[in-house]
């Protein structure tokens, strides 16, 4: 069999991009748009950390803030979910369109 | 032993992670979503062990599957959604976004393909057993700065949630 | 083949390392058969100890002195029906005890049972072992979740609130241990398991006692995160019986419940190991240095078959203590054949051969032991803690004790 090269992982990477942006832009569930997104910063990962065998440890460093910011961000979405859920009863983006004309 | 281990646990941890990848944004329950999701995790944190990364893999399942997603399962729960398990799943413009996704997709593939050449073919084996010395050593040495400023992000980020989820400030 | 099983035989490294996964294989039924007896007579000793905390016998009449309750227990739970909630979500609702399980028998992984007798040596072991322990809140959130009912539900998030609270506590109790086993010659500390106890034998004491009492406090802040980790008394809210009638696992009947049972008793030996190679010295035997040479070696090394020939000893009177009565003749029997058969392990622990192998895994295991009988000695003493009291605790008292131990044992590091 050929042996695993680090094209292998970039299109494993490219995969998960293209599925967490296919979540992204045509789901309707605030939550699994929110998952989509994680599904993205972990193809963003998973390329950095390919790249870091050969290139030095810089993209391991640059993963663990990755995960550290996705933490952060999760937490502020999903607070402004509920935030939002309260006022409206409902979690489709569809829905959120009170200052649409 | 070594080389058709390799080979076959690559695919398979690749599999599981773009299976779960595809479940994931499939999903009408998403609690049924989330789950997949703390596979994929799992499966992502086995390929960085493949990539010689213990120290990311380990913070990946500690944080990630540990942390994040325990976190989305709060929300889940509180938040009720029977109703919304019902309605329609996918928004109008499904296939605007897939077609933009796939041609997105062609150009990465068309990057991948031209620039094969760029990148060295041979990896020099790292050695694994000092990793995290030397990710603490960068942690701490050449990125102090941005580790103060995620830290002060993730104080934000906690503050910012609290007054968000809050019923009365 | 059989050059491949017999290779690993002279090699001195666990198995993982040595990649040979026969081996591997064997050790992790081993592991696994030893945590399913152990979790046996957790559930047989806890009964009779809290019992005998209360002025009371226990169960003694399953077998001798209630020896065969646990099998009685498991029969009963694999006979009784299996019950799922109308709506529940049928395939959340079958996974999430074995998420628990899985969850807290793969720590099992990395515990060093010796220098060379543990699975593998994982140069991040510690890491692996919070974070696993840590997917068993998926697992709880996921079993109130899907029982579709109020209890379970409230039940569930107030466990896993308590346990990601206490998880923080912990991980700093750690790292202040794994701190010290950086204070060595070439100043390079270690996260691997097999590498703490032996950064502790090295610099020749056991954590616990380095820089008294920062060692000291940091291990009995992790004592207490660990119960609450555990979800055991005085911590045991969300799941007693008389609090939101069982909590997260109300709806479960039969043999799920008893995976619960399963998981929580492993889990509790999981992190009681944890406690054990950080502070107290693994595998190393009491005095390592203080009482060196090869006559306190030998003394020490009849220590294991001195406490299976003293259980045989306790059955024996048990067995002279028995009614003299028909009825009690099996018992009787029963109760001389068990401390036969303990006498006769003892023996065979005193043959020079397995005495020399067993020294490593016996001082370990009773350093394990010791933990889980505290376990059991707090569920019988301290009255349980409301939740918002245990919310405090841990996030008010445990959280900067913590860091305020982890602080001091830095800057003591530093300056000595």
């Amino acid at each position: 069999m050929v042996p695993i090269t680090t094209l292998h992982y970039l299109v494993v990477a490219a995969a998960l991009f293209i599925l967490g942006v296919i979540g992204v832009l045509t789901r309707r569930n605030v939550v699994i748009i929110l998952m989509s997104i994680e599904l993205i910063l972990n193809a963003v990962n998973l390329n950095l950390v390919a790249f870091s065998r050969i290139w030095g440890l810089h993209g391991q460093v640059f993963a663990i803030f990755v995960i550290t910011d996705a933490a952060a961000e999760a937490a502020v979405g999903l607070g402004i979910l509920i935030a939002f859920f309260r006022n409206k009863e409902t979690v489709n983006v569809d829905e959120v369109d009170l200052l649409k004309w | 032993m070594a080389p058709v281990a390799t080979t076959f646990f690559f695919y398979l941890q690749a599999g599981i992670a773009v299976v779960s990848g595809i479940l994931v944004i499939t999903r009408r329950n998403p609690v049924h979503s989330a789950l997949a999701l703390i596979l994929g995790l799992l499966a992502q944190a086995g390929l960085y062990l493949m990539l010689y990364a213990p120290f990311v893999a380990g913070v990946q399942i500690i944080l990630y599957a540990g942390g994040i997603m325990v976190l989305f399962l709060f929300v889940i729960m509180l938040v009720n959604l029977e109703r919304a398990k019902k309605e329609e799943q996918f928004n109008k413009q499904w296939l605007v976004g897939t077609a933009a996704a796939a041609a997105l997709g062609f150009l990465f593939v068309t990057v991948y393909l031209k620039g094969n050449a760029l990148w060295p073919q041979s990896i020099p084996q790292p050695v694994e057993s000092s990793n995290t010395q030397e990710v603490g050593t960068l942690l701490y040495g050449q990125y102090m700065f941005a580790f103060e400023i995620a830290s002060l992000l993730l104080l934000v980020a906690i503050i910012g949630a609290v007054v968000m989820a809050k019923k009365r400030i | 083949m059989l050059d491949y099983i017999t290779s690993y035989l002279s090699s001195n490294v666990t198995p993982g390392q040595a990649g040979n996964w026969f081996w591997a294989t064997v050790y992790v039924f081993v592991v696994f058969g030893g945590v399913a007896v152990v979790v046996l007579s957790m559930n047989w000793l806890e009964r009779k100890a809290l019992a005998h905390f209360q002025v009371r016998l226990g169960p003694m009449r399953v077998g001798p002195h209630g020896l065969m309750q646990p099998f009685a227990d498991a029969i009963k739970l694999l006979t009784k029906e299996d019950i799922i909630p109308d709506q529940a979500d049928k395939f959340v609702f079958w996974i999430a005890p074995l998420i628990i399980l899985c969850a807290a028998f793969t720590v099992y992984i990395v515990i060093p049972f010796g220098p060379t007798h543990a699975i593998t040596d994982l140069n991040i072991g510690i890491l692996f072992m919070l974070g696993v322990s840590s997917l068993s809140v998926l697992g709880i959130v996921m079993a109130g979740w899907a029982s579709n009912s109020h209890y379970p539900l409230i039940g569930s998030l107030r466990s896993s609130a308590q346990m990601v609270s206490y998880e923080v506590a912990m991980g700093l109790a750690v790292v202040s241990a794994i701190l010290m086993t950086s204070l060595n010659a070439s100043g390079t500390g270690t996260l691997s398991m097999i590498g703490i106890v032996q950064a502790q034998q090295e610099q020749h004491i056991w954590y616990v006692f380095k820089f008294f009492p920062l060692g000291l406090m940091a291990m009995v802040i992790f004592a207490i995160a660990m119960v609450a980790e555990t979800n055991r008394a005085p911590f045991d809210l969300p799941e007693a019986e008389s609090e939101l009638t069982a909590g997260f696992h109300t709806e479960y009947s039969g043999l799920r419940w008893s995976l619960f049972m399963l998981g929580e008793y492993a889990a509790m030996g999981a992190v009681s190991s944890i406690a054990v190679t950080l502070w107290l010295g693994g595998w190393l035997r009491p005095f390592p240095n203080f009482l060196k040479g090869s006559f306190f070696d030998l003394v020490f090394s009849l220590f294991p078959g001195f406490t299976f020939l003293a259980l045989a000893g306790f059955c024996f009177l048990g067995v002279v203590r028995m009614p003299k009565h028909p009825t009690f003749r099996i018992q009787t029997i029963g109760l001389a054949g068990f401390g036969a058969m303990l006498g006769l392990i003892g023996l065979v622990l005193f043959v020079t051969p397995v005495r020399v192998r067993v020294q490593d895994i016996y001082w370990f295991l009773a350093k394990v032991a010791g933990f889980m009988y505290l376990y059991i000695w707090y569920r019988a003493t301290f009255p349980r803690y409301r939740f918002d009291q245990l919310m405090k605790v841990g996030w008010k008292v445990l959280l900067p004790a913590a860091l305020a131990v982890l602080i001091v044992t830095a800057i003591v590091g530093v300056l000595f």
